[in-house]
């Protein structure tokens, strides 16, 4: 039914993989969620891998599906080229996708098309770099960050006010 | 505009809550757009807590994780240490013996006991029932006191091993946990009679961050949370692992997927867990608690002490750590919070080339926005409460 864009299909320790095409990936898990007789219906987990020097593509993107009817799952492995790091976001068919993919992008540096909100999860955004990749270092050390301007609300607006006091007394007493 | 007093000033604030905040026992931020008490937005801040966990296990050896997963669930650190060695085992391709596989079911619904009234208790403290509260720490308790005796530690246990568990079940076991089971059953209930009826309660927790099964399915979420709108997923049921499909329990779902129904059905998960663990306690089967497989387990002390190869052996597993074939796989547990799985990939070497937790609590934060627009500032709490979210596990 997915025809040419299965790559490849495998069974490793008895469960069921299929690698596929990254061209039209949305399509192809709309197949999945959608058709009667698979309907891998719950998108349990989104994954990326990075496979630094070891093989092409560099980075493979895992997702883990589950049947609830058929109770089966299924694992999608979709590989990423390290030059145009981009895959479809899943965000239309699942919303718990948005998270996950945020989490992959943040982590990996793997960019997801059409997702509404991709920003950092886990690191803040002035972080450099992406550090589950293989070439990050692990004792990588991160630039210090200034201290975010924050917008005038009137509570901080207030508070300024009392420093300003407090500074004006300080120099009357001096 | 404010249909009831159209004078009353009725712009729209911005209220950051978080990230250390006395109600959210975690660390998260909320940044909120309200009007008046009303939530219209929440976006969701996470990761106070990231410390690595992947790229941490990336360096450690096979075994050295072990000690990494207690910190994921602290509540329920047990689970994690079966699900991360069910995981390699799968990719080993080895099988540990009945007794093993017993003690592992055991050790994971006390845990999932912990897990629960860690998460049942906090939330009723935190809307003021503090006698209620203090019941099921005290309950608790008695679980930490029967680990402790188990493992030798209260909270990260790393009790079970790659092939195994430390070591067999202490003698008199059995007999403390039917004791202790009669005092938890006693406290649950007077919990039940202070808090399933009371107003205050219900009022704070009825039709509160309520979420449709469709769309909890949607948002991935599993667990309690999932269960409480009425699906009856559990991956205990749904894949059975271990020796569950020879357990006799039932899974609590409830119906209406408020914060009321998952408080329920984690109470009602309680008392399954613990007919579980006296169903296993009477099948439990004699013989040994590890595979026969030098590859995977430490030599005995007298052969370390005692030989050339003894000691050899020793040395080889624990500086280069155990060879894990190459491969893939993926394998999930049901965690206190949900499904907790570990996706495990090896290059054949003595460390993990990756490994993946998928974190339920963190996919439940994913929802949390849904979940509490149009409620009040105040549901927060409760609902923030019934997803139990732990920091050590949302941000890794």
């Amino acid at each position: 039914m997915l025809g040419a864009r299965v790559v490849s299909v495998s069974e490793p320790q008895g469960d069921d993989v299929i690698a596929l095409d990254r061209a039209g990936l949305r399509e192809s898990f709309r197949l999945l969620k959608e058709d009667a007789e698979l309907s891998f219906n719950f998108l349990s987990d989104i994954t990326a891998v990075d496979y630094w020097k070891r093989q092409e593509p560099r980075f493979e993107v895992v997702y883990q599906l589950v049947s609830l009817q058929q109770r089966r799952r299924l694992r999608v492995r979709v590989g990423v080229p390290e030059g145009d790091a981009v895959v479809d976001s899943l965000t239309p068919l699942w919303r718990g996708a948005n998270f996950l993919e945020r989490e992959v992008w943040d982590l990996y540096g793997i960019r997801f098309s059409d997702h509404p909100d991709l920003r950092r999860i886990l690191l803040y955004e002035e972080f450099t770099g992406h550090p589950l990749r293989k070439d990050y270092p692990v004792n990588q050390c991160q630039p210090r960050v200034p201290e975010r301007h924050v917008d005038g609300t009137f509570v901080d607006e207030r508070s300024h006010n009392k420093l300003l006091r407090l500074q004006k007394s300080l120099a009357k007493k001096n | 505009m404010n249909a009831d007093n159209p004078e009353l000033p009725h712009e729209i604030m911005e209220l950051q809550m978080g990230p250390s905040h006395p109600a959210t026992h975690g660390t998260i931020k909320f940044n909120l757009r309200l009007e008046g008490e009303k939530v219209l937005d929440c976006d969701v801040e996470l990761g106070f807590l990231h410390r690595g966990f992947d790229k941490s296990c990336e360096q450690a050896t096979w075994t050295q994780v072990i000690p990494y997963t207690d910190r994921l669930n602290y509540a329920s650190s047990l689970i994690n240490n079966v699900g991360y060695a069910l995981a390699v085992e799968k990719l080993i391709g080895a099988e540990t013996p009945p007794r093993c596989q017993y003690i592992r079911v055991i050790v994971s619904e006390l845990a999932r006991i912990f897990d629960h009234l860690t998460c049942c208790g906090m939330a009723a403290s935190e809307l003021g029932a503090i006698t209620a509260g203090f019941y099921m720490i005290e309950a608790r308790e008695l679980i930490t006191r029967i680990i402790e005796n188990l493992t030798g530690a209260r909270l990260t246990v790393t009790y079970v091993r790659i092939g195994g568990v430390k070591h067999d079940l202490p003698q008199d076991f059995a007999e403390r946990v039917t004791q202790t089971f009669t005092t938890i059953r006693r406290l649950l209930d007077d919990c039940d009679r202070l808090l399933s009826r009371n107003r205050i309660f219900l009022d704070r927790m009825a039709n509160i961050g309520v979420i449709s099964r469709e769309s909890a399915l949607d948002h991935s979420i599993t667990g309690p949370i999932l269960r409480a709108t009425g699906v009856d997923y559990d991956v205990r049921k749904a894949f059975p692992y271990l020796v569950y499909d020879k357990l006799d329990f039932a899974i609590p779902v409830g119906s209406h997927g408020d914060n009321y129904d998952r408080f329920l059905c984690r109470l009602g998960e309680i008392q399954e867990s613990m007919k579980i663990v006296e169903q296993a306690l009477r099948q439990l089967p004699v013989g040994p608690v590890w595979i026969d497989d030098p590859r995977f387990v430490l030599p005995e002390k007298e052969k370390v002490y005692g030989s050339i190869e003894g000691l050899m052996h020793h040395f080889k597993i624990i500086m280069e750590g155990i060879h894990v074939p190459a491969g893939e796989t993926y394998s999930a547990v049901e965690g206190g919070n949900g499904e907790l799985g570990f996706y495990v990939v090896s290059d054949g070497g003595g460390k993990p080339y990756r490994l993946r937790v998928r974190p339920p609590c963190f996919i439940a934060m994913g929802a949390f926005a849904e979940m509490i627009k149009g409620y009040m500032v105040a549901d927060i709490v409760p609902t923030f409460g019934m997803i139990n979210m732990i920091g050590g596990e949302c941000d890794r």
